[in-house]
């Protein structure tokens, strides 16, 4: 049997739900940036799938700026994590609810 | 053969991935994506993206997932945790919306409605001129030529990532004062202990 771009697709489609739901019921922050990478893997293995499918090198170059974003969102948004940690203890996403400086 | 490993690195994909959801410790979601990163990266091999493939280990991998443990670590969060949530209505809620967006992925990919032109000759993963060399020659080539611009951009990108992450994690200034008081008094009193031994060493003799 082949494996076609549709098996990549759908596997894809599933990788991202599982770290949409992800986002929505886990309340701790650091999962939650996890979830939102497993988003952005599933996504790139899309991008590949459809450039394998066209024959096409440009979306695989994509996938790069793809990375590139994902590793400046990672180490700004630990470091805010960081910076929430030092002034109230626990890391979870109820807990920043209140905006107050 | 292919459709072997596929299959096979398609269940590790997805169990590694619905282990980061359900792990109670952080630890563990952060060791579990690792499966899921690896699985993807093997996907990338057999779709003829190499250096992608090398690229996903080596930044995914090593990096994030290594800077993920790394903050873990250093906030100390790497107890268990409960995964019941204050929000009796949000987990049912999520679960529904992710249903339903699965089954609109799944319908659209099981489809395959997005299609397109073949791209040029010279945009070619494979064939075409062997001038055109390996993956890695051809990703490049597209990089700095066609790309340049944004490329340049993402260096750009990269330094603001830096800098904004070094202010926000500093602590100086202001950010001392907002720090628990515990902390201070046990920083001033260790300093005062380390003056004062300083002190009994230079009497002794």
């Amino acid at each position: 049997m082949t494996i076609t771009a549709s098996y990549y697709l759908v596997l894809a489609a599933m990788i991202f739900t599982i770290g949409a739901v992800g986002v929505l019921i886990r309340r701790n922050v650091l999962v939650m940036f996890m979830c939102i990478e497993l988003m952005l893997n599933a996504v790139n293995l899309t991008f590949v799938a459809f450039a394998r499918q066209l024959n096409d090198i440009r979306g695989q170059a994509f996938v790069f700026f793809t990375l590139v974003v994902a590793a400046a969102e990672v180490a700004v948004g630990l470091a805010i994590i960081v910076a929430i940690f030092r002034r109230r203890r626990g890391a979870t996403a109820d807990d920043v609810r209140m905006l107050k400086g | 053969m292919t459709a072997v490993v596929f299959f096979v690195f398609a269940a590790l994909a997805l169990a590694g991935a619905l282990g980061v959801v359900l792990a109670r410790n952080p630890v563990h979601s952060a060791l579990v994506l690792v499966v899921t990163l690896v699985s993807v990266a093997v996907f990338f091999v057999q779709q003829q993206a190499h250096l992608l493939a090398a690229v996903q280990i080596i930044v995914y991998a090593g990096a994030i997932v290594v800077l993920f443990l790394f903050v873990i670590m250093l906030l100390g969060v790497d107890r268990e945790e409960t995964l019941e949530d204050p929000l009796r209505f949000q987990r049912p809620a999520a679960l529904a919306l992710g249903a339903i967006v699965l089954a609109e992925l799944v319908f659209l990919a099981g489809h395959e409605w997005v299609t397109g032109a073949k791209a040029p000759s010279q945009f070619a993963i494979k064939g075409g001129s062997v001038a055109l060399g390996g993956n890695v020659e051809r990703v490049a080539r597209v990089l700095f030529t066609d790309f340049l611009w944004p490329f340049e951009i993402t260096a750009g990108l990269l330094v603001i990532a830096v800098v904004g992450s070094v202010v926000l994690a500093r602590r100086s200034g202001q950010a001392v004062e907002l720090v628990d008081e515990d902390v201070d008094e046990d920083v001033e009193e260790d300093v005062e202990e380390d003056v004062e031994e300083d002190v009994d060493e230079v009497e002794v003799p």
